[in-house]
């Protein structure tokens, strides 16, 4: 009964072809997030780090005086050295395990089952991860340190000593991301055309050869990206160090994200914490760019 | 030397031109040579750092707490004991409790369980289907300033959530949701960009043919979008719901900051306190470790069902 005249009416408007009403509907929910999740608190926190701010009271513009603060504050120079320490340590030793991991799945086997066992730890959370391995290499009783001591070397203090505090935090984070990033790298493998490597064979190469001459090179957009994602994942650390060692020993592994986490919720200074995030996201941004810039993450060579 | 195993692959292909050629190197039986064996063992080697973890923590939740301290090595539990999965459901008295190493603090981890599997499921839920109404405007919908809007929209991915989480706790605290799970729940509720994105793909490869013939038929673009494009994008809906679902389930700085009670605390949060609440005598590892594994456990079924899918969404996730 309904359908007859549907058409028609359709037909009577400027074609079916303009739903800006309908679509407009449609991106409403997401634009409510959008701009209330995104954007104004984007630029609230720009406002913010200009202001002073407990809280209670209402917020004081005070110009760059956070800025100055930082820029005298030992703390937060020592939470951008303790950050790039470990974004240092946690991505190179990410990056080359997930390689290895994804070369040895392209050479040896393509199961699922064999890729889904690869991306375990990435299921559970940060904290089930932080928990475990502070189980795992604690001082008396992890079997982490009983194996040290069977091999004949002397205990560590993984989580408790100021040297060891940052590489372990870091190596746990690897061991919860590398699955990730190896599958990552592994569908970036894929898209390197098998001729290629038979060229490669047919010339003789040895694997050694091809890995660093064919494989590595074409796979640089890919890494490109994988690097930047993972760069930004890693500057952002704050779970595994909240729950193992929430910056201690002394200041060994306050990074940055943990000093925004204290200022704001410990201190209550707002503005002081809103001008750390904005030094975050600076250091984040140049950082991005010149990642971009040198892997040329744009640019394929398989064309 | 292997390379001479190569010659009858080739005639095997040319008879069935069909065959990708993607496919010669799998048909090939391939020898074991001293490279692949060792290449397998360091694969196995990584398998075992990868999984060693997760056999560890189900030792020692199977362990009795106070034997654990005799005995710190034992690859098999020690002195097996359901004791650390009873402390965890609140199974055992106090007494009881802390003469097996547990702090004897009432942990409500049915509770936090609630918690979690309500934020995870309602966040998942609502973000999913918000972002595919957008992605259904963005991709099937004609309308002026679609492809600018959508370019805001992808501005978005730029920027990084940690820079948003301040003044989302200031606005959530502003709505008088502090300490509630609607208040954990509303950052994520509306859409991510990258939820967005990966459905448009999806939504955009789907056949005009069975929307024309349904609009011709007379149904509405909203009944496409519910008798058309959601039923046939199944598959990439249920990848970006579990990949959601995975992620909103193991987050732990937002709640942190919004809950502050254990009627709005989820699981990550309550665990995290472990370290600040073990008692004197030294911490209950088979109590945490329960704890740690029935936390993970949800994800690790929802992987056993939905594994494949999950590992092969990951080549498309790298944008995120």
């Amino acid at each position: 009964m309904a359908a007859p005249p549907a058409p028609t009416v359709r037909g009577g408007r400027v074609g079916r072809r303009d739903d800006t009403r309908l679509a407009l509907l449609f991106i409403l929910p997401a634009g409510i997030g959008l701009v209330a999740f995104y954007f104004w608190p984007l630029l609230r926190g720009i406002w913010l780090s200009f202001t002073s701010w407990d809280l209670l009271s209402p917020a004081q513009f005070v110009g760059l005086d956070n800025y100055r603060a930082m820029a005298a504050d030992p703390v937060f120079w020592n939470a951008v050295r303790v950050t790039l320490l470990y974004v240092v340590i946690n991505i190179a030793l990410q990056t080359a395990v997930a390689l290895v991991i994804a070369v040895l799945m392209q050479r040896l086997s393509r199961s699922t089952l064999l890729r889904s066992l690869v991306l375990a730890p990435y299921l559970v959370s940060n904290v089930v991860a932080a928990l475990v391995f502070l189980w795992i290499l604690d001082f008396q009783l992890g079997i982490g340190n009983q194996v040290l001591e069977w091999i004949g070397l002397e205990r560590i203090g993984f989580f408790t000593s100021e040297a060891w505090a940052i590489p372990t935090i870091a190596v746990v984070n690897v061991w919860r991301h590398m699955g990730y990033t190896a599958l990552l790298i592994f569908a970036g493998l894929q898209a390197i055309p098998a001729t290629t490597y038979e060229a490669a064979r047919v010339d003789g190469a040895s694997e050694v050869r091809t890995f660093f001459g064919i494989t590595l090179p074409l796979l640089r957009p890919i890494l490109g990206l994988v690097l930047i994602i993972s760069v930004i994942g890693s500057f952002q650390v704050f779970d595994t160090v909240a729950v193992t060692t929430n910056g201690g020993p002394v200041d060994a592994s306050r990074v940055l994200q943990l000093y925004i986490y204290d200022k704001a919720f410990g201190q209550f200074d707002f503005g002081y914490a809103s001008a750390l995030s904005v030094a975050m996201l600076l250091i984040l941004v140049v950082v991005t760019f010149f990642q971009y810039r040198m892997t040329r993450a744009g640019q394929t060579d398989l064309n | 030397m292997t390379e001479t195993t190569t010659a009858p692959a080739a005639p095997l292909t040319a008879g069935a031109p069909a065959t990708p050629g993607e496919a010669v190197p799998r048909r090939r039986r391939r020898r074991l040579t001293p490279g692949r064996v060792l290449a397998w063992a360091v694969m196995i080697l990584l398998l075992l750092v990868t999984l060693f973890p997760f056999y560890w923590m189900l030792r020692t939740a199977l362990s009795s707490n106070g034997a654990l301290y005799a005995n710190s090595t034992s690859l098999l539990p020690v002195d097996f004991s359901w004791g650390g999965f009873e402390r965890v459901f609140g199974l055992q008295s106090t007494e009881e409790a802390i003469a097996q190493g547990g702090s004897g603090a009432s942990i409500d981890f049915w509770l936090y369980l609630r918690n979690s599997v309500v934020v995870a499921t309602v966040v998942t839920a609502c973000q999913v289907f918000f972002s595919a109404m957008a992605a259904y405007a963005f991709s099937r919908l004609r309308w002026r300033g679609r492809n600018a809007v959508f370019g805001v929209f992808l501005l978005s991915l730029m920027v990084p959530a940690i820079f948003t989480l301040l003044p989302n706790f200031i606005l959530v605290r502003e709505l008088g949701l502090i300490d509630t799970l609607l208040g954990i729940m509303l950052p994520g509720l509306f859409m991510t960009p990258f939820a967005i994105f990966f459905l448009r793909q999806f939504f955009m490869n789907v056949s005009t043919e069975v929307e024309e013939a349904a609009l011709i038929d007379g149904a509405s673009k909203v009944r496409v979008f519910f008798a058309i494009i959601i039923p046939m994008s199944v598959g990439p809906i249920a990848t970006i719901s579990i990949l959601t679902y995975i992620g909103s389930w193991n987050d732990y700085f937002w709640p942190l900051m919004v809950s502050y009670t254990d009627d709005s605390r989820v699981l990550t949060v309550a665990l995290g306190n472990f370290n600040a609440q073990s008692p004197q005598t030294g911490p209950d590892w088979a109590g945490l470790m329960a704890a740690t594994l029935v936390a993970a456990l949800p994800m690790i079924l929802l992987f056993l069902v939905f594994a494949r899918r999950i590992v092969n969404s990951i080549g498309f996730s790298g944008i995120k």
